[in-house]
């Protein structure tokens, strides 16, 4: 066992460093030392400006989408590497922020899925940040039974091929800035759920396409509800055979919950700092055996998470897929932050109500607390999230199914109606 | 960055699974439960022949010299099937101190001996409740005879010699306390062996009057020395309960698989489903713990301490919900005697209180980090 890169790999991360250091966008270093929830914290300049042209930087230097095949205007390069990337990126990492699901998501099921005049199309800008994409997946009465979406698509009746697209998507990351989206739609109500979905992608400036942001829980906006009106779409946007949409959405789910949760951070060290000052009874809060006994918790958790994916990493390293370990990530990190934040607050007593930026911190519990209960449920919610672990990893049998058989349209559609 | 074990050392960890699945069954566990018998002298003796007791003593002191890795990895497979057997106390803590403050002559006189099985050793320190500190230390030593109690020695039935906690002199300090290596068989020694939690390990207390005590390690050195070697000890123990942990789990998924009921099984039904991928998270993050502090322990790194008090809360956290959740996943059956579930249960209560209890390891992990030991997160 040791921490030490290989000799290739060690050659590897001394080329990463010095190009980075020669590189990397210094004079926003210390705007994103400032990062929190959805906000890069840059207010010098457009933050979208400035993580593109990052983007674009490690592009045109072969440093973009480092494990994707150069033909696509990736790097080439093993996972491990990546890994390395990453560590040494930093916290210009931040700037990756909006290229996140095109990349993570979009990009693999392209790979997966298109045909190769559209790889060549639309891959390489994907990398370079020049196009960004997004996710359109999540509806208003499909959340985590995603099959159970009724955007519809329908053959047009001019005879040209088109599909004509009418519905509405929520939770869409980044809709408002993306040039291109992923989108799964219902294309034959009349067979059960699974088998009536397709998959295409469509350019976002489309007619009848219109994003309004949502307004959330913590008062950000960071998704959007997008509207479909007799949208068209050429039959050449389609990924895989009509029919074929929940097959290709496997896909795009696989890479998401690989994406979402690793490396979170819990806002331990901050949580520690903050005991350090805080004081009990006049006593630092530390001192006190109720607030160790709290902090040790969430100490072993982080430090659980963070060694499971040095795991990750050495299975990578050796050139290995990482095992079912890496799916606990993000159950564990959103129930912790929230915990975490809520224990932050106890400690501050009244005074904790308030979250302005002047407040220990800039208000960083009060804003964890805030976002905390999204993290739970977007990207496959805890409920998801173990049902994967229990089905997958542990091969406990699926639950009963009231809806997998039966045709689409005659699924109940309330609670409270007759079936 | 290798956080893993090499293919050797699991090919090593295969073979002792393998001999433990044959001669360490449910029956075996319970004949020493349900009996007298202190513990399984013909296993204790197998694993001796194997190399499991010696792996990590040097080979001119009789053992393998194997490194501490590979000892982790057989505490996992001992911890597994809740093994009654005084590895932790003879290996983990004996067999340590004696490697760590012993004399020439003393590493001579009794490594080779705990090696091979022969004779058991322990730790005795703790003398009443709550968490032990030296000033709770009232047995004492003068002119070479120890006098005074110990309570709750971990495998105290079984013991040959005992490495004794004891003050030289007054004062409440840690600098008043002293080891003492003593022969448990030889005059002044006055055993009882105790009914505990778990009779899988059947602990003992004792009374010492002018009892024979050989010196270990300095003068004043025996609270420092103490705390190194149970930081080690905290780190084999917390792969025993990793074992335990993936052991408890395995069982409740198979009865889930197993068990039917309102027409289905019910592994199927989400409040058992999501109770066990809980159980695995908690698994989990104990096994990647206590990969680090695997790391540290073969290492001897400057992180030791904290990895130490990382790994035990997290694997003592881990084996305690896992035990518990078995028996809630079996429903009355669990609660029976004749199914394992509880001596999972004991085991893992047991070892909860074992080197120092939850909240006195959760105290150390903070005060650790606050003395910037290392940087857990």
């Amino acid at each position: 066992m040791d921490f030490e890169d290989s000799p290739e790999e060690a050659d590897f991360r001394a080329r990463v460093r010095a190009w980075i250091r020669d590189n990397a966008p210094r004079h926003l270093e210390a705007e994103l030392k400032t990062a929190g929830f959805a906000d890069n914290g840059i207010r010098s300049t457009d933050p979208l400006t400035a993580c593109r042209a990052w983007q674009k930087q490690k592009y045109d230097a072969g440093w973009a989408c480092l494990h994707w095949p150069k033909d696509y205007g990736g790097g080439g390069y093993q996972p491990i590497q990546r890994v390395i990337f990453g560590q040494e990126e930093g916290l210009y990492a931040a700037l990756s922020g909006p290229f996140g699901i095109g990349q993570g998501m979009c990009g693999p099921t392209l790979m997966a899925w298109a045909a190769e005049a559209h790889k060549q199309r639309y891959l390489p800008p994907l990398a370079s940040g020049e196009e960004i994409w997004c996710q359109l997946f999540s509806e208003p009465a499909s959340g985590s039974d995603l099959a159970g979406l009724r955007t519809r698509a329908e053959p047009a009746t001019d005879g040209s091929g088109d599909w004509i697209i009418n519905g509405q998507k929520i939770w869409t990351s980044g809709a408002h800035r993306s040039e291109f989206g992923l989108l799964i739609t219902r294309t034959d109500p009349s067979v059960p759920k699974h088998k009536g979905l397709t998959m295409f992608f469509l350019d976002m400036r489309s007619p009848g396409v219109e994003v309004r942001p949502i307004k959330q829980a913590n008062g950000q906006s960071e998704f959007n509800e997008v509207y479909f009106t007799d949208v068209r779409i050429p039959d050449g946007q389609r990924l895989g055979a009509v029919g074929q949409g929940w097959e290709v959405s496997l896909t795009t789910l696989m890479n998401e919950r690989l994406s979402i949760g690793s490396g979170m951070s819990l806002g331990f060290p901050e949580l520690f700092a903050f005991c350090l000052e805080a004081e009990i009874d006049g006593r630092p809060a530390v001192d006190d055996s109720a607030v160790r006994s709290r902090l040790a918790t969430y100490a072993v958790r982080q430090s659980g998470l963070k060694y499971t994916g040095m795991r990750a990493i050495t299975a990578l390293s050796k050139g290995q897929t990482p095992g079912p370990e890496n799916s606990i990530g993000k159950l564990v990190a959103g129930t912790a932050m929230q915990e975490l934040a809520m224990f932050a607050l106890d400690l501050q007593g009244a005074a904790g109500v308030e979250m302005g930026d002047d407040q220990p911190l800039q208000g960083r519990f009060q804003k964890m607390l805030m976002r905390s209960p999204a993290t739970r449920i977007e990207g496959g919610s805890d409920e998801i999230l173990r049902n994967i672990i229990g089905e997958r990893v542990l091969g406990l049998p699926g639950d009963v199914r009231v809806d997998k058989t039966v045709a689409f349209r005659d699924i109940p559609t309330s609670g409270r109606q007759k079936a | 960055m290798n956080l893993d074990f090499s293919d050797d050392q699991k090919q090593l960890q295969d073979q002792v699974r393998r001999f433990l699945a044959e001669r360490c069954t449910s029956a075996a566990v319970r004949r020493i439960v349900e009996t007298d018998e202190t513990f399984d002298r013909p296993l204790y003796a197998g694993l001796a022949e194997m190399g499991v007791l010696g792996a990590a003593i040097p080979e001119e002191y009789g053992g393998v010299g194997l490194s501490k890795l590979e000892l982790c990895l057989f505490a996992e497979e001992l911890g597994r099937v809740i093994a009654p057997v005084p590895v932790s106390s003879s290996i983990y803590l004996a067999a340590e101190f004696l490697l760590l403050a012993g004399t020439e002559a003393q590493k001579k006189a009794w490594l080779p001996k705990l090696a091979a099985g022969e004779i058991v050793g322990t730790f005795a320190v703790t003398e009443g409740t709550g968490r032990t500190t030296p000033d709770k230390i009232r047995a004492s030593v003068r002119n070479g005879r120890l006098s005074g109690g110990k309570v709750a020695v971990p495998d105290g039935a079984a013991a040959d010699l005992a490495v004794v906690a004891a003050r030289h002199g007054t004062g409440d300090g840690a600098d008043a306390i002293s080891l003492y290596l003593v022969d448990l068989r030889g005059p002044g020694v006055e055993r009882t062996v105790l009914t505990t939690l778990d009779p899988s390990r059947k602990a003992a207390s004792f009374t010492f009057t002018d009892t024979p005590a050989e010196r270990l390690g300095g003068t004043g050195d025996g609270w420092h020395i103490a705390g190194q070697v149970m930081d080690r000890a905290a780190i084999l123990m917390a792969f025993e309960q990793v074992g335990g942990s993936d052991r408890a789990l395995e069982m409740a998924r198979d009865y889930a698989l197993d068990r039917m009921a309102f027409g289905r099984p019910i592994g199927s039904f989400q409040a058992i489903k999501h109770m066990l991928a809980d159980m695995y998270v908690s698994a989990t993050l104990a096994r990647s713990n206590c990969y680090y502090a695997a790391w540290a322990l073969s290492t001897d790194a400057a992180e030791l301490p904290v990895a130490a008090a990382t790994a035990r809360v997290s694997a003592t956290q881990s084996f305690q919900h896992c035990a518990k959740n078995n028996i809630q996943t079996h429903g009355g059956m669990g609660f029976t005697w004749a199914f394992d579930c509880h001596l999972y249960y004991r085991r893992s209560n047991a070892l909860a209180l074992s080197l120092g209890s939850l909240s006195t390891w959760e105290s150390l992990l903070i005060e650790r980090m606050r003395g910037g030991n290392a940087a857990v997160a």
